[in-house]
């Protein structure tokens, strides 16, 4: 019985590796292969949105790979062949989107947002330390005799 | 005053839930095109069958034209089908796309339902469609006389569609020298 779990186990994990890309789709050169793999991990698949055309298997998806090792066989720098979909379907099919003016709300929106809130948390405490939480000296002097009562207390 | 303060987060929320119901209503499968204002890019297309015309960006200038990317297997071309036939009739001129198909599944299937269109191509790749930028079918793109895309419809021409966006766009595109 374990060993069917562990064999059952191990099967999943091999499971797991299987991907979208086929072999007759990967380009014989090993190294244009990978540089194409990492690309198409960062270009989203227009069908699907949420994964990348290197995980989909939407036939559009199927289509932008094979064009993608196209483009790298015939010489393009990775930069081109993005720029090459970007052209067609927009920055947005970017998974890491750029840092342009466009996106700068996106990126810096949430620190902005913490600024906002770093200020009013700022505001609020110097409010409240300034007038009403100071001591004068009768209030510490009654501060003291309450701290001795309670010494006292403890023995 | 310093009391009214509290009321800055309530004031700061609005225009978050006004984006919000914005963003409820954006259909986020909806691209927007990158061919707006730009000419179309350059394709060259055979016929579906010997005794059609072929389709070529060259085709598709000199008046203002719908190019509708359309596909045997694509089940909402069948809903868009009736009325591209009606715009037909009313002189509307409609380039064809048969993207990703065979010819003559593509032939078969204007001969079955009709054949709404001046001019068709097949692009059995689907390389002209992606120089497009099209990620599915059926979709639709407002041509000027002057070659230049102008409006992208994603999803069937429906009748309400072309009363209220692509037929007044086409009535101005006419009017326009």
């Amino acid at each position: 019985m374990k060993r069917v779990l562990l064999i059952a186990a191990t099967l999943s994990l091999l499971a797991g590796a299987a991907r979208a890309v086929t072999p007759d789709e990967q380009l014989p050169d090993r190294k244009l292969e990978a540089r194409a793999r990492a690309i198409s991990q960062e270009l989203r698949c227009v069908v699907c949105q949420n994964q990348s055309i290197d995980d989909s298997e939407a036939p559009l998806a199927h289509d932008l790979r094979v064009l993608l090792r196209e483009r790298i066989a015939a010489g393009d720098t990775d930069a081109q062949a993005k720029a090459y979909l970007v052209q067609r379907y927009g920055s947005f099919v970017l998974l890491r989107p750029p840092f342009r003016p466009e996106t700068w709300a996106l990126w810096l929106g949430p620190l902005g947002v913490l600024a906002v809130g770093g200020i009013g948390v700022v505001v609020y405490f110097r409010s409240r330390g300034g007038g009403a939480g100071a001591l004068d000296a009768a209030d510490e002097a009654e501060l003291d005799r309450l701290m001795a009562t309670a010494h006292e207390g403890d023995d | 005053m310093r009391r009214l303060l509290f009321l800055a987060p309530v004031l700061l929320l609005v225009p978050v839930l006004a984006g919000f119901g914005v963003g409820l209503r954006h259909d986020p499968s909806i691209l927007p095109s990158q061919l707006i204002g730009k000419p179309l890019p350059a394709f060259s297309l055979p016929p579906l069958s010997p005794d059609r015309t072929g389709l070529a960006t060259a085709d598709l200038a000199g008046e203002p034209v719908l190019l509708n990317v359309f596909a045997s297997w694509c089940v909402a071309c069948r809903v868009e089908h009736p009325t591209l036939m009606r715009l037909k009739d009313q002189g509307v001129k409609i380039a064809g796309l048969d993207w990703k198909d065979e010819a003559a599944d593509g032939a078969g299937w204007l001969g079955q339902n009709g054949d709404p269109y001046a001019l068709t191509g097949n692009d059995r790749t689907g390389r002209a469609g992606i120089d497009l930028g099209v990620s599915g079918v059926p979709e639709t793109f407002v041509i000027d006389r002057r070659g230049q895309v102008r409006y992208r419809q994603v999803g069937p021409i429906t009748p309400e569609v072309w009363a209220q966006t692509i037929g007044p766009l086409m009535a101005k595109l006419r009017a326009e020298s």
